[in-house]
């Protein structure tokens, strides 16, 4: 039987406590095929994962129903065997890579250590045999100077080569299945696309079966061959990806397409009539120095250099790059949250470089910001009254009945209910926490709004609704927007402009559709081409007949 | 790393200079030494034999520096009650008091590690809650009532083993537990509070992901992990039971080590003696404690790296 799938998952229902988190989930992956896993967060992608690797009783759920089978001949059920059965199984016919380069790796063991110990569990080698097993899995994964890494600890490494290195880890055995979380979330989209890129040629190369989990649909046109929606751990549709993107048969899959941001597809934001900018800084830099003890040299990293732009009132200035390349550094040097090195900032007219901290307090309540954490930057043991009108009161000292009126005008300006006012920040969900954020900057009626990574951390349908809101703000009270973000397409549906900043500095500022579409600067041009296009690239060759699901 | 060893042997000098003057003048505040410890029967002119003999002439000042420039010769002055080197004194009572030290840390180890493991593994099941609940006796009972007690059931009721000196093998038993106990209870909680951190990243799920059996992923993974936070504690521990711990256990037994040796030089007011015993456990202390960050550097690669 040469069609036979190599993971066939069967009406698995997936539960932790009395919470159901996957319910009756069925789909096959033949080798060399990429199944997409597709969700917003809660949809029960990682629980389905984690299932097939069996770890999911590690986190605390259990499987309640359903069959996982590995293998084309002579299938193994997975959700019937023992620990220990499965421990011959996991990292050897499945593997798995996980979300965060960062962590996933052992802090305190060398690469060359993390890499043998798998080749040494399951392929029986010794220690020396391991360890050329292991120098070639890293020049498998494309990893330069494989040798010197072996020695080095996953610290020394960039965010990208850990993840080379898990992929390694991972295709060391040359696994059924490999198992992607998504692999490339937490990267910058230039290392997404290679670390994508690799996992391709991986795939023909070893011709492994990919269960690829991700929430980005970008991604999944970029790498699979057919998408599994998934929503509150209910399959909404199973399509092959060129169907999913054409025509999806299912409503949330035809939302889930609608919201997700397409570069190049959104309608441009008309330019706003010329005026007085309302924030014009100027040749701002600033570097951050480290060490300079008795005995230790001194080394100056330049996080911004000469910057400069204007934004006028009601326009949104888009600010792209990479992690790294000074763009948080730069909104917090602009609001003098850390003193600038050089360089001046003129806020609604008035120069906030040169301000003393009481003159500077007052002149910030026309500059506000809204940070990517929603979860983070409320305090919850404060109610949403308190919180969403602190920069009010503190500004202006105002009186309780005063603060109880402003929340409730402020929470209609964000659509939520006047009466959520006495509810803490743990009831509400990511967007509507974000929402809280925004009304909070909208207190002191700001004319300016430093929007970092605001919706980044947000499901794709919930991230549009937030930048809507926004450009409704906007619209309305004619704010000006600093709206930084790694992720383009976001950026151009919401900018009338775009500045794309390399290294500290702004190589690239100009209307959204000349930068997006002619751009100057050949980083510019990098970072466009590695954004994945959630259009599937004409009809991949379907390499298997569709399987009966 | 060669610079970061020097920077730490400067900073030991310099916390060793201010012991010794803080030791030095607080010894003195009582008053002159001598005029408690030589008596009334005295002449004028034997008095002042005496006053010089032991370097106590001179304003206060002089005899600071007289005493730094004899530290600086190695020269610590002499014993009034023996009339010889006090470091000859302390020297022969550093190998009791070491041999109790590293007797009571390998029992530490050896029960406290593999307790607050376990803790961490079975949190949530009786075995962790009992662990827990031991530590939690273990740390509020102060090692002078466990030594005590065991001095009452072990020796004197049941005729066991013996109270007093460290002739024998059976003479570490009692001490070695009274000293330990406290250790034992602290070391526990917190290895279980670094495993339990430990337990919960991300690097664990990718242990287990490449189908390590979970006795290596507890283990090598896990410990590993752990034991550099646990590292940093025990440096702490040790120091703290060198300076404190055994003054106390040492007394009770008669320990012919350090703690006693302190004891009975402030009860004789032999001031020298005193002033000597202090410094050298301050500069165990120290010395532990560069050692425990020389460890940790090694133990944690992220820390030898920032530190070159």
């Amino acid at each position: 039987m040469i069609d036979a799938p190599v993971l066939s998952v069967k009406h698995l229902s997936v539960a932790f406590g009395r919470h159901v988190a996957v319910r009756d989930l069925s789909f096959d992956i033949h080798a060399g095929e990429t199944l997409a896993l597709v969700g917003e967060s809660g949809s029960g992608k990682s629980a389905t994962a984690l299932s097939v690797l069996r770890l999911i009783e590690r986190e605390g759920g259990r499987i309640t129903e359903g069959a996982i089978r590995l293998g084309a001949q002579d299938p193994v059920d997975l959700a019937a065997l023992s620990d220990r059965e499965m421990q011959a199984f996991r990292g050897n016919r499945v593997s798995m890579i996980f979300q965060e380069p960062m962590t996933s790796l052992n802090p305190v063991m060398r690469i060359g250590e993390q890499l043998g110990e798998v080749l040494r569990r399951h392929q029986g080698l010794g220690t020396q045999a391991a360890r050329v097993a292991a120098r070639h899995a890293l020049e498998q994964v494309r990893i330069p100077d494989p040798e010197r890494r072996l020695r080095q600890y996953p610290h020394e490494l960039s965010g990208g080569l850990r993840q080379r290195v898990m992929i390694a880890i991972a295709l060391a055995c040359r696994p059924d299945v490999l198992i992607a979380d998504e692999p490339t979330t937490a990267l910058d989209v230039t290392t997404q696309a290679e670390v994508l890129k690799l996992l391709k040629s991986l795939q023909a190369e070893i011709g492994m079966a990919v269960l690829f989990i991700t929430h980005d649909m970008g991604v999944v046109a970029e790498v699979a061959d057919r998408g599994v929606v998934l929503r509150h751990g209910r399959t909404e549709e199973v399509a092959r990806v060129a169907d999913l993107f054409a025509a999806p048969q299912s409503a949330y899959a035809r939302d889930l397409m609608a919201a997700t941001p397409k570069l190049g597809q959104s309608p441009l934001r008309p330019p706003v009539p010329q005026a007085e900018p309302v924030l014009r800084v100027s040749g701002l830099s600033k570097s951050f120095a480290q060490g300079g003890g008795i005995l230790k040299p001194r080394t100056v990293t330049q996080a911004v250099r000469d910057v400069s732009f204007d934004i006028l009132p009601g326009e949104t200035l888009g600010l792209v790059g990479e992690s790294g390349c000074g763009k948080s550094t730069l909104s917090r040097a602009l609001m003098r949250l850390i003193e600038p090195d050089a360089g001046t900032v003129t806020l609604a007219g008035q120069e906030i470089t040169g301000l003393d901290a009481a003159a500077l307090r007052q002149a910030r309540s026309n500059i506000q910001m809204v940070f990517q954490d929603p979860f983070a930057s409320l305090n919850p043991r404060m109610t949403v009254r308190d919180l969403i009108t602190e920069p009010a009161y503190l500004h202006s000292g105002i009186g309780p009945d005063a603060r109880a009126r402003l929340a409730g005008d402020l929470l209609e300006q964000v659509t939520l209910e006047r009466d959520v006012a006495d509810r803490y920040p743990h009831q509400f969900s990511g967007g509507q926490r974000q929402r809280l954020c925004i009304a909070r900057a909208l207190s002191v009626s700001p004319r300016v709004i430093v929007a970092d990574e605001a919706v980044s951390a947000l499901d794709v349908s919930t991230a549009a609704r937030v930048t809507r809101l926004m450009q409704d703000i906007q619209d309305r009270l004619k704010i000006a927007f600093l709206f930084i973000s790694h992720d383009i397409a976001v950026v151009e549906r919401v900018s009338h402009r775009i500045a794309v900043m390399y290294r500290g500095e702004i190589v690239e500022i100009g209307p959204t559709d000349r930068v997006l579409r002619h751009p100057q600067h050949d980083y510019t041009r990098k970072l466009l081409a590695a954004v994945p296009n959630p259009v599937p690239r004409p009809m991949r060759a379907a390499r298997r007949p569709e399987p009966v699901l | 790393m060669t610079v970061y060893i020097l920077r730490t042997l400067l900073k030991m000098v310099l916390t060793l200079f201010v012991i010794i003057t803080l030791v030095f003048f607080a010894t003195r505040l009582t008053g002159s030494p001598l005029e408690t410890f030589l008596g009334e029967g005295l002449t004028a002119e034997d008095r002042a034999l005496l006053i010089e003999y032991f370097g106590l002439n001179g304003s206060i000042w002089e005899q600071y520096l007289r005493y730094l420039r004899g530290v600086v010769e190695g020269n610590f002055g002499l014993s009034f009650l023996e009339r010889r080197p006090v470091a000859e004194i302390v020297a022969e009572r550093v190998w009791p008091s070491l041999q109790l030290l590293l007797a009571s840390l390998a029992l530490t180890l050896c029960v406290a590690i593999p307790l607050g493991v376990l803790a961490a593994i079975y949190r949530a099941n009786w075995i962790g809650s009992a662990i827990m609940a031991l530590a939690f006796v273990g740390y509020a009972v102060p090692n002078f009532v466990i030594a005590i007690f065991m001095v009452l059931i072990l020796a004197f009721s049941w005729n066991l083993l013996p109270v007093v000196g460290n002739a024998t093998w059976a003479h570490f038993i009692m001490p070695t537990l009274a000293m330990s106990g406290v250790l034992i209870a602290a070391l526990t909680r917190f290895t279980r509070n670094a495993m339990l951190d430990v337990l919960g990243q991300d690097f664990m799920r990718t242990a287990r992901a490449k189908g390590l059996p979970e006795t290596v992923v507890i283990l090598k993974h896990g410990l590993r992990n752990a034991g550099v936070t646990v590292l940093s504690v025990l440096g702490l521990q040790i120091a703290g039971m060198a300076a404190a711990g055994n003054v106390v256990v040492e007394a009770i037994f008669s320990w012919p080590g350090i703690g006693e040796l302190l004891v009975s030089a402030a009860i004789t007011r032999d001031y020298p003696v005193l002033q000597f015993g202090v410094i050298s456990v301050a500069m165990a202390v120290v010395v532990v404690n560069a050692l425990t960050d020389i460890a940790y550097a090694y133990a944690d690669p992220r820390i030898r790296l920032a530190r070159g």
